[in-house]
């Protein structure tokens, strides 16, 4: 079996769609997730591939499915936390071989694809239908959603995994190099003038400080408020290895990466895997979790007319990406419950959240609005995953958190000054990314 | 502050060409006239990679926006941290933007908005590249 990247057409880009067909006709029933590692031990026991197992056994036991009922799989075959196997580096064929390999040796170690999993999984003796949603799990649910709405499978597990290996992030290969191509030293990304991951984002948060007056200072009640959240999430990585607190002076006493974006507003890259369970609305009456049901998903596809976006563009953009959300879903932003947008990096989450316009918030607003309860327990609760900054990197915390919010299953973690009928969440960029909308009820 | 060294491929070769004759140029899409950058095989507006010039910039800009970068990945910057990196965009275009140490500039004493001038900066295997300082 030959698997494809989604087509075009599966996506929800623009503005004027209407209400999207499958409104409510698609839903999630389980959950699964493997441990969370700093990185990867060298056992095989302990792999990529064998976290994305775990991940998709739990999400087909949460929902009381059996496996042969399984007819499709959604993946994102990327799954670099921006840790690469260099070229040359020897292969642990130990590793390779404890399980089925495929004809790529570092598959199910530092790529996936849905061979791979096929033949490691044999109880999956019925999925027929395989595509790929590449970049996080945003982008896989979108696929998986549309695929279930479309009729081209009715019971499909959706999976991201990551792994990460020794060594800093992002600091071998072409960063090492003396000598790189033309392309590569006047492109956008890391470049021969040497920009972290986090600098595009430094750059655009820089700006709307100066244009409205905010400081860097303005994001610790944020910061507090995702740690404390994730430290509530016993499946991240925080709360299962560090459950430190981080405090306001903690944020303001970290090193810089780029000024003004400290270590605590990039995410900590992590192994570990993720997956759900999603089937239509009709089948998920008589299953064992209470349905969450997807009202729309929308894409966000611009690009910077240059190196790195302006934030007019970015704005531009998230408004865009807020209208497309509600006009599908057939909602406004006063329907929300809470919102789980993005936030790895930390600076960043105020353009989602304003592009939305979450509790009426219009550009500039954020900061503030940072300022008053944004807890769990208040009418207004940001980010209650905790997202990235609270969990480690993912990219699935804040779907999860939607799914168990809705379900009633979050635990210590429940938002208790709303009552939890409508969220929002996806990303990763705020000019790039793909969004759900998800709700208790159908319609 | 020795950059790595760039090896010019086919698509930004003229670039290069340029820069080592301390020229700067931009490539233009004289259909759409406009410019863009970084350079690609085709116009981005248009599609059509028929009428994609190389067109020669004054070498004026003003400056964007900064950070100052404390952690790169580069190994090579790494002595040299921390650093100004900026943003400037060019007098013809707003829209173009290049990316900047800004020598001579004190880190995080970045004028943003100031007027800067193109210089060029030999690399690590002596290929030049465009850099920026500010004007006066």
């Amino acid at each position: 079996m030959t698997t494809q990247n989604a087509p075009a057409s599966f996506y929800r880009t623009t503005e004027g769609l209407g209400v999207w067909p499958h409104k409510g006709k698609v839903a999630a029933v389980g959950i699964g997730h493997s441990p969370t590692a700093r990185r990867w031990d060298g056992t095989p026991e302990n792999t990529m591939g064998a976290n994305s197992i775990l991940a998709l056994r739990r999400a087909i036991e949460d929902a009381g499915v059996s496996p042969d009922q399984i007819d499709g799989l959604v993946i994102d075959p990327v799954t670099t936390t921006g840790a690469h196997w260099e070229a040359g580096d020897p292969i642990p064929m130990d590793v390779v071989n404890f399980y089925n390999p495929t004809d790529d040796p570092l598959d199910g170690i530092a790529k996936l694809s849905c061979e791979w999993l096929l033949k490691n999984m044999p109880e999956l003796t019925n999925v027929k239908f395989t595509m790929y949603g590449t970049g996080c799990m945003s982008h896989a649910i979108v696929v998986a959603a549309q695929a279930v709405g479309d009729g081209l499978t009715n019971t499909c597990l959706v999976l991201k995994s990551w792994h990460n290996l020794e060594g800093r992030y992002n600091q071998a290969g072409v960063s090492a190099a003396e000598e790189v191509s033309g392309s590569y030293a006047v492109g956008p990304g890391r470049t021969i003038w040497g920009p972290p991951g986090c600098f595009g984002t430094a750059l655009q948060f820089a700006e709307y400080c100066r244009k409205y007056g905010k400081s860097h200072d303005m994001m610790a009640p944020f910061m507090a408020n995702s740690r404390r959240n994730g430290l509530l999430f016993p499946e991240g990585y925080w709360a299962q290895h560090r459950p430190e607190e981080l405090t306001a002076e903690d944020y303001l006493a970290a090193r810089w990466i780029a000024k003004p974006a400290s270590l605590f507003d990039n995410d900590i890259p992590v192994m570990v895997s993720g997956a759900y369970l999603f089937t239509t609305a009709e089948r998920a009456k008589d299953m064992k979790q209470k349905p969450v049901y997807i009202l729309n998903h929308a894409s966000s596809r611009g690009t910077a007319r240059s190196l790195t976006p302006t934030l007019d563009e970015i704005q531009a953009e998230t408004g865009s990406t807020g209208r497309k959300i509600f006009e599908g879903a057939g909602i406004t932003a006063d329907d929300l419950s809470f919102e789980n947008m993005y936030d790895g990096f930390a600076l960043f989450h105020q353009f989602h959240i304003e592009g939305l316009g979450y509790r009426g918030m219009k550009f500039g607003d954020a900061l503030d609005f940072y300022q008053t309860d944004i807890s769990i327990e208040g009418p207004n609760p940001v980010l209650p995953s905790g997202g990235n900054i609270g969990s480690g990197r993912s990219r699935f915390w804040m779907h999860t958190d939607c799914i168990q919010q809705l379900q009633g299953r979050a635990g210590a973690r429940s938002v208790t000054g709303v009552k939890p009928e409508i969220a929002v969440s996806g990303g990763p960029m705020p000019m790039g990314g793909n969004f759900t909308v998800w709700s208790a009820s159908p319609d | 502050m020795v950059k790595q060294g760039v090896k010019p491929d086919d698509l930004t070769k003229p670039f290069w060409e340029a820069a080592n004759e301390e020229r700067l140029v931009i490539q233009n899409c004289t259909a759409c006239n406009r410019l863009q950058h970084p350079p690609v095989a085709t116009c981005r507006q248009c599609g059509s990679g028929d009428n994609l010039e190389w067109k020669g910039m004054s070498g004026k800009a003003k400056i964007y926006n900064y950070t100052v970068v404390y952690d790169t990945p580069i190994r090579m910057l790494q002595e040299n941290q921390p650093f100004n990196l900026a943003v400037v965009m060019l007098d013809e275009d707003p829209g173009i933007q290049m990316y900047s140490h800004l020598p001579g500039t004190p880190v995080d004493e970045v004028p943003v908005g100031a007027s800067v001038e193109v210089i060029f900066e030999a690399t690590a295997n002596g290929q030049k590249v465009p850099e920026w300082r500010v004007a006066g």
